[in-house]
């Protein structure tokens, strides 16, 4: 085998794979998005058999329609849900980059030798399972839990308060969950910064606190975008927080999408919603590759 | 000894007037980091449009000693002053000092015009105002078409310039250079020091130079500070530095010297005869005061030594020192010789004045090496 040859199989395998793993299944999501509900074994009409022959397929290829989708647009529910998701999304990614960023400060200013025992007290959490963690929440936030036991026994409040089956108990797992998330990218761009850059600043009549104005947040730009990009990504389509957490009051469409598929056992309208889901996605995860490109040239 | 006038800079030399305010005063200054003493209790004053260079081997305190003058660096005892006031307590935004950082330390997301504007933007000056001094500055360093450009589409030499109109623009009274020509090669080196000095002249500043190369040092300083572990070893204008060294230290690390212990065999006043393994030496005016027996260097350049085939006769008067050839570097503009008397290895150095391809002496042969007694420094420390 030649060496351009070698290297185009080489770079063939990760391809296979994408096509393999993502393509294939995505492009049956979307055929089935496309099909109709149905009481059978699998839920959905038409399904293609290599029996039927071209002119089976092209017969039942006339099936498919576009009707699930005009369902989900037309209904507030649906809509509702989407718009919830990114609100919540982009509220709890806000909370995080105001909660991450002093963190992630902290750790890259903090004695060297400590750096990597801050870095792993950030990873730890990882060590237990994530569901175990986002119960462990119930238990705090319900009206008999840690939280309202500890406000009422310090008597700071007269009622339990209402946390838990609400909006802010998602946004409290969310914040919980990714925070990890966001103050890693941010502590990789904080600790690379070069500290001589501060003094300069100082050195031309800066005072500090304008210093990390005009120049740590400038340059620590890169690592905002990822974190930011890498909890809102998937918060969007969480499932789990919002079913432990929000109750019946929270619809997100990761979770819509969970109930129409294996409560309704609605499989098309299901796969239209995860299709949707994809497309909203798209946006923001091209800015995020575009920008770890353009890092990657950038790097030095 | 009268120290030798520099022709360029003709008259200046106010550290020898009594009446001149020193415009830096290290007053007794230590800084300890944690165990270890960086400086160690030093006294130093630097005066106003002086070039002044901080000058020793990595580690010696002389990066520190800029520091503390900046105000990265709080001393641990004594006082640094500038233009008489005590600097303690002021954060270094406020010190009308300016630095230029070894590793230039430009703002990556800046283009050059705002990486030099950033100081007088910080100052509030005036939008016109910022433009046109930029616009002067980028002019002096010759940088005009570069403005807007970012620091990583730069040479290593124009980053350089850019970093010294930024640390100019705001005309400080003290500018520190934290070793400004490391990063680049020799040639533009040795032409930045000249275009440095020339800037520093024109525009009247003071400037303090940390650096560890010696020819650097001596090209451009009014007065050389030559450090040791934390401590002066010695002060003076480059000629008293390399003709007068003050220790061995200061001798060593200025330029090649041969250095040859003993003992003082004979004292008349300022004349000192030295018994040496290669001979009694005797030296015409030595500074340090000393006595029979006491044991003591004595040292000499190696271009102010005489070379001469082993049976040619010498002038009266010089000390004479006979060895062989070891080896023999070709240099272009001279010849440096390395002659083994009794197990030292001693330099000598003769300028090629004449053209000549042949060579004068070879490797092995018997020489003289004279060296006239003026020539020969007495060092006791």
């Amino acid at each position: 085998m030649s060496e351009r040859a070698t290297r185009r199989t080489i770079i063939l395998v990760p391809y296979l794979w994408l096509a393999l793993f993502f393509l294939v299944p995505f492009a049956i999501v979307a055929k089935m998005s496309l099909s109709q509900v149905a009481t059978a074994i699998p839920p959905y009409v038409p399904v293609f058999g290599l029996a039927d022959g071209p002119a089976g397929w092209f017969a039942k290829a006339r099936e498919l329609s576009l009707d699930n989708y005009g369902v989900i647009v037309g209904d507030r529910l649906y809509v509702d849900a989407f718009l919830a998701s990114l609100r919540i999304a982009a509220i709890g990614t806000a909370i995080l980059l105001v909660i991450g960023y002093p963190i992630a400060h902290a750790m890259a200013r903090a004695p060297e030798r400590w750096r990597p025992i801050l870095v792993m007290a950030v990873i730890l959490p990882f060590w237990t399972s994530f569901l175990i963690r986002v119960y462990a929440w119930i238990g705090i936030l319900k009206p008999e839990g840690l939280l309202n036991e500890l406000l009422l026994g310090l008597g700071l409040i007269g009622t339990p308060l209402q946390i838990a089956n609400t909006e802010t108990a998602v946004l409290i797992g969310v914040v919980y969950s990714y925070l990890p998330f966001m103050v890693l990218p941010l502590y990789a761009t904080l600790e690379r910064m070069d500290r001589t850059l501060l003094e300069a600043a100082q050195d031309l009549g800066c005072p500090p606190w304008k210093a990390f104005w005009r120049i740590t947040l400038p340059l620590s730009l890169p690592g905002i975008v990822a974190g930011c990009f890498l909890c809102f990504i998937p918060i969007t389509g969480e499932v789990v927080i919002p079913d432990l957490l929000g109750g019946s009051d929270t619809l997100m469409i990761g979770k819509t999408l969970w109930t129409e598929f294996f409560s309704n056992r609605d499989w098309p309208v299901a796969s239209a919603v995860a299709v949707l889901l994809l497309v909203i996605l798209v946006g923001p995860i091209m800015v995020y590759q575009r920008q770890q490109a353009r890092q990657m040239e950038a790097g030095r | 000894m009268e120290p030798p006038e520099r022709p360029a800079r003709g008259a200046f030399a106010p550290w020898d007037e009594p009446a001149a305010q020193p415009l830096v005063v290290f007053d007794g200054v230590t800084k300890r980091f944690g165990a270890e003493t960086a400086v160690s209790d030093l006294t130093l004053a630097v005066y106003e449009r002086e070039f002044f260079a901080l000058l020793g081997p990595s580690g010696c305190g002389k990066s520190t000693l800029m520091r503390m003058l900046a105000g990265f660096e709080t001393p641990s005892a004594g006082r640094v002053l500038l233009a008489g006031q005590d600097l303690a307590g002021l954060p270094p935004h406020v010190r009308p000092v300016n630095m230029m950082f070894q590793s230039y330390a430009l703002f990556p997301h800046m283009s050059v015009e705002k990486n030099i504007a950033f100081g007088l933007e910080m100052d509030g000056r005036p939008r016109d105002e910022v433009g046109a001094r930029v616009a002067e500055a980028l002019r002096m360093v010759k940088l005009e078409g570069l403005a807007g450009r970012r620091p990583h589409q730069l040479s290593g030499g124009q980053r350089q310039r850019v970093a010294l109109a930024r640390a100019l623009v705001k005309r400080p009274k003290l500018l520190l250079l934290d070793e400004p020509l490391g990063a680049l090669d020799r040639k533009l080196r040795e032409e930045t020091q000249f275009e440095l000095m020339a800037l520093q002249e024109r525009l009247g500043l003071t400037f303090i130079i940390v650096t560890h190369d010696q020819d650097e040092a001596m090209t451009m300083a009014t007065r050389i500070a030559v450090m040791d572990k934390g401590r002066l070893a010695q002060v003076g204008t480059p000629p008293v530095i390399y003709e007068a060294p003050a220790t061995r230290h200061v001798a060593g690390f200025i330029g090649e010297i041969n250095l040859v212990e003993g003992t003082v065999s004979g004292c008349d006043g300022r004349r000192v005869t030295v018994a040496t393994a290669v001979g009694d030496l005797t030296v015409a005016d030595a500074v340090d005061s000393v006595a029979v027996g006491q044991m003591v260097a004595v040292a000499w350049r190696p271009e102010k030594t005489r070379i001469v085939r082993g049976g040619e006769a010498i002038s009266n008067g010089r000390a004479v020192i006979s060895g062989t050839v070891h080896d023999i570097g070709y240099l272009g503009g001279r010849t440096t010789y390395h002659v083994d008397v009794s197990g030292l290895r001693l330099k000598a150095a003769v300028a090629n004045a004449a053209r000549s391809i042949e060579r004068p002496l070879g490797t092995g042969e018997a020489v003289k090496l004279a060296v006239a007694p003026d020539a020969l420094l007495l060092l006791v420390r």
